[in-house]
């Protein structure tokens, strides 16, 4: 679990990015941080590996305090993903993959076997090893860049919209394996993004931020979705809108559901057993 | 080419003392341009300091360095270290502004990651910054190699002796043959030296001569996936510069 008691944060050019922040997010779940950019989702995230230091409030990790914690033996017992994949150009994808096992002091055959393990686990084919993050297409530096977040079994994954810069069919099948992965292996993840498509899909708890980190609303997407807590929610999420805003029709007989553009969206049936 | 032909064994000779005096002031420059590029690159108030300095030192003409500096630091006018030491200045003039852009060109994101990762900010500089800062530090040490080796030459004017000799002495003499001969040997010498470098480059630095046709990515099995992310922009802007 980790948690944000009355967290602030100001830069030293004076911006108040984050203001009197608490959030819990629990073990094994994967939270969203989702706003547009200014929201402070960025600045969160880097808080719980302690590459941002918050200027005022507590962070803990399972009731430990991360200000307590050597920020280097912290960052080298959590999972980070972000865009761009942040591979290392000038290692091989092996490599990458070891780093942080290796920064452990893992001897090298051994980081090297793992590293192979995981590059079965994120669906990478093994041959892929031995190339230069350059010779690989967006989506599988994103892979190596997941399959390197796992390389020392984090309880914690921070993922920083690590799909932002991939096509939406990659994209897609990227938020599935991220799923998979999740049930599989019980991390607690941490994603922030500003799609908010992206954090119904992949969020069992999903935390909605308005410009200085503040909440706008928080609950699973189901929630969210049927109550809006505010105007800005509700215009955020569209749900007054679009493919969200769905709206019944008859033809013929049969009822048949309509999207807030005109379009056909599906058609409404009985439904089965939950 | 009858005086070259009589005279190949002093050729010889001096081409190789050319190479020996060369090695040691880019070699110096280089190990003493990285702490100071590194100060440039890092904080504002002595990147300037820096760079303005070392612009200056490199506007000092060389005589007038041969002969400043044995009473500074106490060695003799003839001496080969007298020679060295100017060169080494000049070295690090050149090398420690491309030390300093060097470690600039270096991808942001790539370093957070790095950081992100558990680097340690010393470790983060040996093992991420200066690998991938190292074309621009090629590049740079290219022009320190070929500008050293070519004022090697003003040595001779303190008696130390280097390819320098052919030109004074063929001067002296009036035989043009033997000038021409320093001349071609210089630039042989330096030519040397740089496609030493960028053999030292390509065997340092395997990740920047990634094959082209490989470069092109294999299919996933999820299928068709795009082009490669212009990952290690750094490095390939670091290429174009």
């Amino acid at each position: 679990m980790i948690e944000f008691r009355s967290i602030s944060k100001r830069f030293d050019d004076g911006t108040l990015a984050v203001d009197d922040f608490s959030l819990v997010i629990p073990s094994r779940r994967i939270t969203v941080l989702v706003g547009s950019s200014g929201s402070g989702k960025t600045t969160l995230l880097r808080m719980i590996n302690r590459m941002v230091d918050a200027t005022s409030g507590e962070l803990e990790i399972d009731g430990e305090n991360v200000s307590s914690i050597e920020p280097v033996q912290l960052r080298r017992r959590i999972g980070y993903v972000m865009q761009n994949s942040g591979l290392l150009p000038h290692r091989r994808v092996i490599d990458n993959i070891a780093t942080v096992p290796r920064l452990n002091g893992v001897p090298k055959k051994q980081a090297h076997a793992r590293a192979l393990e995981l590059m079965d686990t994120v669906g990478l084919d093994r041959d892929l090893g031995e190339r230069y993050p350059s010779q690989l297409s967006g989506g599988q530096q994103q892979r190596v860049g997941v399959a390197r977040g796992l390389a020392v079994d984090p309880n914690i994954l921070l993922m920083d919209e690590p799909f932002g810069a991939v096509d939406p069919i990659v994209r897609a099948d990227l938020q599935q394996e991220l799923l998979r992965l999740q049930r599989d292996l019980d991390k607690t993840v941490v994603f922030v993004t500003h799609d908010i498509d992206e954090a119904f899909l992949l969020g069992h708890q999903v935390v909605i931020l308005e410009k200085g980190g503040r909440i706008a609303q928080k609950g699973t997407p189901a929630e969210i979705l049927a109550n809006p807590a505010s105007d800005f929610v509700a215009s955020f999420v569209g749900a007054d809108r679009g493919k969200r805003a769905l709206s019944i029709r008859t033809i013929d007989g049969a009822q048949v559901l309509v999207d807030g553009d005109g379009n056909l969206a599906g058609r409404l049936v009985e439904a089965g057993p939950a | 080419m009858t005086w070259v032909l009589n005279n190949l064994e002093l050729i010889l000779q001096l081409t190789l003392e050319h190479i020996r005096l060369s090695i040691l002031p880019i070699v110096l420059g280089f190990v003493i341009a990285i702490p100071l590029g590194w100060l440039a690159y890092r904080y504002r108030l002595t990147r300037g300091l820096i760079l303005t300095l070392v612009g200056l030192l490199y506007t000092i003409p060389s005589l007038a360095l041969f002969v400043i500096l044995p009473p500074l630091l106490g060695i003799g006018f003839l001496s080969e270290a007298n020679v060295i030491i100017a060169l080494t200045i000049y070295a690090v003039a050149i090398m420690a502004r491309s030390v300093a852009e060097a470690l600039a060109s270096v991808d942001q994101g790539v370093k957070q990651a790095a950081t992100a990762m558990g680097y340690s900010g010393w470790g983060r500089f040996w093992s991420v910054e200066f690998p991938l800062a190292g074309p621009v530090l090629l590049a740079g040490l290219r022009v320190v190699a070929v500008s050293t080796v070519s004022l090697l030459t003003v040595g001779i004017v303190v008696g130390v002796q280097s390819l320098g000799y052919l030109f004074t002495n063929g001067f002296q003499r009036g035989i043009v043959e033997q000038v021409l001969a320093g001349v071609v040997m210089v630039v042989i010498v330096a030519l040397l030296f740089d496609g030493l470098l960028v053999l030292l480059g390509r065997w340092l630095m395997p990740w920047t001569r990634v094959d082209r046709s490989s470069r092109r990515p294999i299919e996933s099995q999820q299928g068709v996936e795009p082009p490669a992310q212009a990952f290690g922009r750094g490095v390939q802007q670091a290429g174009a510069r």
